[in-house]
């Protein structure tokens, strides 16, 4: 997949766990704590629907990585090719 | 014959409104069964039938709003006979609203242009400007808003969490007692859990919290329960209620049944399923109705503690805070630890302050012992 159409399968993984989300106004490299009300759970939602829409297994310990939609891109695209 | 009755679904609920039946004269049902939804303040429940039998008939009518307490239906018993139908109970046609004077729109110019092009009804639109006046952001709202209904729902929902709470306040006697508990031993043993664990099947530090809260109610029971009018109603079963906050505000606390015998893992399942199913408003009745005990936990929140008002009628309320690393003194020897404030709500007419301290001491001690939780 290219980096285009990671970002936009993030952004629907996290609509669906934070419908109140707007893809428009989301900045890329903000923490999704700091711009969504998600919890910890949400974040546990989240990385499982990653999981089981692109194959990808997220180890705990890299979440961090995860915490902006940039951040979630670049992981995905070095964990995809 | 039994009567399947209007149940309470929230401290202060009132009535409810009998929004679909999911069975029908003729249907067997067991206890358990889903029988019916209700809309409340708060959400569409899925009620249970506590009896079982077959369904002998049904007295309201879907979209009737009832009394707590109204029969709803008859359920008759194995091996009983049918008997004579019984009279739909007397519902009171709504009141008419009042009669208001029809309203000067104060509107921006260009408030309104927008909601032209949007297709709002400037009718429904609340302004939040000087003396009412509709603005540009009150339109752009209206049209990204949810649907009336939910509006409404969300209104309402404040207003249940208000005087629930009230009445908490004012009936209640709260007494409040704190600790701070280490949790080296107990992030350490998840993180190693979790790291061996597929994504898939990982556990949340909120249900080590859970469990440990369920367990130590077993040393001290008389927290686990009621107050039933004019004394204490111990419950056999430990149901943890868990604070769910709702996206666009409001809570709700279902329950987590048997918690204290569930394990880990059927707790992590049980938990996150209980959450989206409480976000999406679709909760059972009992969830409602069986919390013995509740958590709040507003460590997401970035909070160090919380002094939690209890949910009546229950006895007692638990509040954690966000993990956060200290100093930390231990066998003279001193070092940083990740460490929650605790703190634990009571009932004065139910228990002491020795009872309540012996209570959080064991919730600590559990917390010490992750593997065996």
């Amino acid at each position: 997949m290219t980096d285009g159409e990671l970002r936009e399968t993030v952004l629907r993984v996290l609509g669906e766990i934070a419908p109140e989300a707007d893809p428009t106004t989301l900045k890329p490299d903000v923490s999704f704590r700091d711009q969504l009300d998600i919890d910890s759970m949400d974040f546990l939602n989240f990385a499982i629907a990653l999981h089981e829409e692109l194959g990808v297994e997220i180890p705990e310990a890299d979440y961090p990585k995860l915490a902006t939609l940039d951040g979630c891109v670049e992981y995905l695209a070095a964990a995809t090719r | 014959m039994a009567t399947f009755l209007m149940p309470i679904l929230g401290a202060d609920m009132s009535a409810g409104t009998l929004t679909a039946w999911l069975k029908q004269p003729g249907d067997e049902v067991r206890r358990g069964d889903i029988i019916a939804v209700v809309e409340t303040d708060k959400a569409d429940i899925e009620v249970e039938v506590f009896t079982g039998g077959m369904v002998e008939q049904l007295l309201v009518e879907p979209g009737t709003t009832v009394p707590v307490g109204t029969p709803l239906a008859v359920i008759r018993g194995e091996g009983e006979a049918a008997g004579a139908p019984v009279a739909a109970p007397a519902t009171t046609a709504p009141l008419p609203p009042p009669l208001q004077p029809p309203r000067r729109l104060l509107i921006s110019p260009s408030a309104r242009q927008l909601a032209e092009e949007l297709g709002v009804d400037l009718a429904t639109v609340h302004g939040t400007g000087p003396g009412g006046r509709i603005q540009r952001t009150d339109v752009e709202e209206a049209a990204g808003a949810p649907a009336p209904a939910a509006a409404d729902r969300q209104a309402r929902m404040r207003q249940a969490i208000a005087a629930a709470m009230s009445r908490s306040n004012r009936e209640i006697p709260h007494f409040y007692v704190t600790q701070t508990v280490d949790m080296s031993r107990a992030l350490a043993w998840l993180a190693a859990e979790n790291e061996r664990r597929p994504l898939t099947a990982r556990l949340l530090y909120g249900v080590l919290l859970l469990k440990a809260v369920a367990l130590a109610l077993r040393e001290v029971p008389e927290l686990n329960g009621f107050w039933a009018g004019d004394r204490a109603a111990p419950s056999e079963r430990i149901n943890v209620g868990v604070a769910v906050s709702l996206r666009g505000g409001g809570l709700v606390a279902p329950a987590l049944h048997d918690t204290d015998t569930t394990s880990l893992d059927e707790l992590m399942t049980a938990f996150r399923d209980l959450v989206q199913r409480a976000r999406a408003g679709s909760l059972k009745s009992s969830e409602l109705s069986d919390p013995t005990i509740t958590v709040t936990s507003l460590g997401e929140q970035g909070v160090e503690g919380v002094l939690g008002l209890i949910f009546p009628p229950q006895v007692a309320i638990v509040g954690f805070g966000r993990v956060v690393e200290r100093p930390w003194a231990e066998s003279g020897e001193l070092s940083v630890r990740p460490l929650i404030h605790a703190s634990l709500a009571a009932d004065h007419r139910v228990v002491d302050g020795h009872r309540a301290g012996l209570y959080l001491a064991a919730v600590d001690r559990l917390l010490q012992a992750p593997e065996q939780l």
